[in-house]
């Protein structure tokens, strides 16, 4: 029984060893921002500068909100403002907080046999993949990528279906993969699209329309319907996150020496 | 001559079906005594019933008082119940049972292996051993707790003639050292060459008891004639 | 196949430079599941011991369930406990969610089945072989109990190690419990998970073969130790 014996000891020293910090907080983000890799600049920072250990649930849009509206979070990082604008009203959040954009691309096969790249407006880029009928992956997951592209397709006039329309009900990366792996176009933020490794014979093909902009904006949970949450904590991090300091972090992050986000937090 | 063992009505049923018996008899002489039979006929659950491992009606007595406690009792079964253990081990759980001492349990295996003539490794792995040398392990075991009766059910079923040979040596010499012994086989050279007393048993019911060399030189009933003769294998 | 070459040499890279990420995440899987093992061991073995020889009128549905439940699907299991351990749910108060001990909970929950059911079937192949013997012996009822623990000590160790084995390589349940967040609930499967969705299918081979790697080094360990303390025992 020596063999139980230290199977026992080992295990229950194994588990009083997690111990709890005391300045953890926890923040819903998108997938796309973590992705961008801008966290791993950030996050150091923070705790550097205010001792708070941010940890990160990297989730949908979707699931990001829900997870601060069950309480679960104390702050939610996401970039949807209809559905931001419902998860305020519904009194889950204090309010909402604009700190930066990004934007969103589209990416498709190397040579652009729909001539996307042709078009002067993302619309228009939609209208040719569709008349082309070229394969185009949908993320179909309901996040805010989801969503963008969404009403993308609507300013266009076209409800996209048939064949060449994927919807993969998945996250950034593994609609990525499935764009490589079919050659397809798709449209995905700026930063998971330079992180991404598995490119394949993708290549970006038409960027720049405003309309493709992406505002990210920070939401504590409402202490009054979760009277848990580390709220003094999330305000800590807000009056962080619109600091001068952010603003040079942000701005001056870049990736294969391309700038990312544009900070545009105003101050009050 | 005082009887060792009565039987009374003894009877063994399953689901509303006699597998056994009603059978009486009463053992005396100091011989081994054999139950003989065909298959079906009801000899390893007249076994079985007497130690205790059936449920059974009726009465069985036992002339000496010692017999009747389990723990004077043995039982070797027809394929040697082998544990996950060393052969050694195998011998000496019923004294670890009993709360003896590992090393004591293990030393008194040891004169009980060299008992029984087992030529195999004691250290190593009771599987692997060949099927006398395991049917030896299984007598080693029944001994070790020194019984006043060994009950064995087909001892030498499934073994070559050789082993047959020296399980059948094992136990003269444990029926020359006051250990009564009650065996079953369907093998009648074996009964022939070992039984004392006889009982034959056909399809559940008792049929003759007699004495080992007139039973089978002069059997009474018809079935046992038929038996001996090799009419009857079922 | 670049990837794959890629993935082999990254391994190595990242075990050789005993890359502290990687340790902390490769001791978080193997405290969760290790973890997780010992309880479900602790619920599932006696309890699959406990169907073996028992008998009692719901016996067969309990086994029928417990079978059923071996293939609970994890998502689902990670969704139960999820809504469990939220703020929002009954058991919000204890502020277990994205912690080690809600990953360990959703373990539990997906391996005691798994452990539990092939315990109970080696433990009913024992039983079906001993109980004869045991009862022959005399065995009271505590100490077939005992005797069918130690000597089932391999088949429940296979057991135990079949739930270590669900439990590492899962992850539907642990990315929803556990919410993957670096330095304090990322472990392997979920830090797989992430790098396969950066589309770094070079990192997500080498965490995997160092997670593959990581399962049978653990089964060799304990393999190893159980057949050392094989020799001494009884």
């Amino acid at each position: 029984m020596n063999l139980l014996k230290s199977i026992v000891m080992g295990a229950a020293t194994a588990l009083f060893a997690v111990a709890a910090h005391a300045e953890d907080m926890k923040m819903s983000v998108t997938t796309s921002f973590a992705n961008s890799g801008l966290a791993d600049v950030l996050l150091p920072e923070i705790k550097a500068d205010t001792g708070i250990n941010v940890q990160l649930l990297i989730v949908g849009t979707g699931q990001a909100l829900k997870l601060g509206a069950a309480g679960d979070v104390d702050a939610v990082l996401v970039h949807s403002r209809p559905a931001e604008e419902k998860w305020l009203t519904a009194g889950n959040g204090t309010h909402r907080r604009e700190i930066m954009y990004n934007d969103f691309i589209f990416v498709g096969p190397s040579d652009d046999p729909a001539k996307a790249g042709a078009a002067e407006k993302a619309t228009g880029a939609l209208q040719a993949i569709e008349a082309a009928k070229a394969p185009f992956v949908s993320r179909g997951d309901d996040s805010g990528t989801h969503k963008m592209e969404k009403r993308l397709w609507t300013a266009a006039g076209i409800a996209p279906e048939g064949d060449w329309y994927r919807a993969v009900g998945q996250g950034m990366g593994a609609a990525l993969n499935t764009a490589s792996g079919m050659n397809a176009y798709i449209m995905s933020d700026r930063a998971s699209w330079l992180k991404f490794a598995n490119k394949g014979d993708l290549k970006l093909v038409f960027e720049g329309d405003p309309i493709l902009f992406n505002q990210y904006a920070y939401m504590p949970v409402n202490p009054e319907k979760h009277p848990h949450v580390k709220h003094d904590l999330a305000e800590k991090l807000e009056a962080w996150l619109v600091s001068d300091k952010a603003k040079a972090l942000i701005n001056g992050y870049t990736l294969n020496g391309e700038t990312l986000f544009t900070f545009n937090a105003k101050t009050e | 001559m005082v009887s060792w063992l009565s039987a009374e009505g003894l009877s063994v049923r399953r689901g509303g079906r006699t597998l056994m018996g009603p059978v009486s008899f009463d053992l005396t002489g100091d011989g081994i005594a054999v139950v003989m039979g065909p298959n079906g006929a009801g000899k390893t659950t007249l076994l079985r019933a007497l130690h205790g491992l059936e449920r059974r009606r009726g009465d069985v007595r036992w002339g000496d008082a010692g017999l009747a406690a389990g723990r004077n009792q043995a039982f070797v079964f027809q394929s040697p119940v082998l544990m996950r253990r060393t052969v050694l081990d195998c011998i000496a759980f019923p004294l670890r049972l009993d709360g003896v001492a590992r090393a004591e349990a293990r030393a008194r295996a040891e004169v009980q292996a060299t008992r029984v003539g087992l030529r195999v490794d004691l250290g190593g792995a009771v599987e692997d051993i060949s099927g006398g040398e395991k049917q030896k392990m299984a007598m080693a075991r029944a001994l070790i707790r020194d019984p006043g009766i060994m009950f064995l059910d087909e001892p030498c079923a499934n073994l070559d003639g050789r082993s047959t040979c020296e399980i059948e040596d094992i136990l003269t010499q444990i029926r020359d050292s006051g250990t009564r012994i009650m065996m079953s086989t369907h093998d009648i050279g074996q009964a022939r060459r070992l039984a004392g007393e006889v009982l034959f048993l056909h399809q559940g019911k008792l049929e003759e008891q007699g004495i080992g060399d007139t039973f089978f030189d002069a059997p009474k009933s018809k079935a046992a004639t038929a038996y001996l003769r090799g009419d009857i294998l079922l | 196949m670049s990837d794959f070459f890629g993935g082999i040499a990254q391994a190595a890279r990242l075990i050789l430079t005993l890359d502290p990420d990687l340790a902390e995440i490769t001791l978080l899987s193997l405290r969760v599941s290790l973890m997780a093992t010992l309880i479900a061991s602790l619920i599932g073995l006696p309890l699959g011991a406990w169907l073996a020889i028992n008998r009692f009128p719901a016996r067969r549905t309990v086994i029928a369930l417990l079978n059923g439940l071996m293939g609970l699907p994890p998502v689902v299991v990670g969704l139960f406990v999820y809504v469990l351990l939220s703020r929002s749910g009954p058991l919000g108060v204890l502020g277990l969610l994205f912690t080690p001990t809600a990953m360990v909970i959703a373990q539990v929950i997906i391996i005691t089945p798994i452990i539990a059911s092939i315990a109970h079937q080696a433990i009913r192949e024992l039983w079906a072989d001993y109980h004869d013997l045991l009862i022959s012996l005399g065995a009271t009822r505590r100490q077939r109990l005992i005797t069918l623990i130690v000597d089932g000590q391999r088949p429940m160790l296979t057991a135990s190690l079949a739930g270590f084995g669900r439990g590492i390589g899962e992850v539907g349940a642990i990315m929803i419990v556990g919410g993957n967040i670096d330095h304090a609930t990322r472990v392997l499967t979920t830090a797989i998970s992430l790098e396969t969705g950066k589309g770094d299918f070079e990192m997500a081979l080498a965490l995997g073969l160092i997670l593959i790697t990581l399962a049978i080094s653990v089964n060799l360990v304990l393999h190893t130790l159980n057949r050392t303390e094989r020799g001494s025992r009884w």
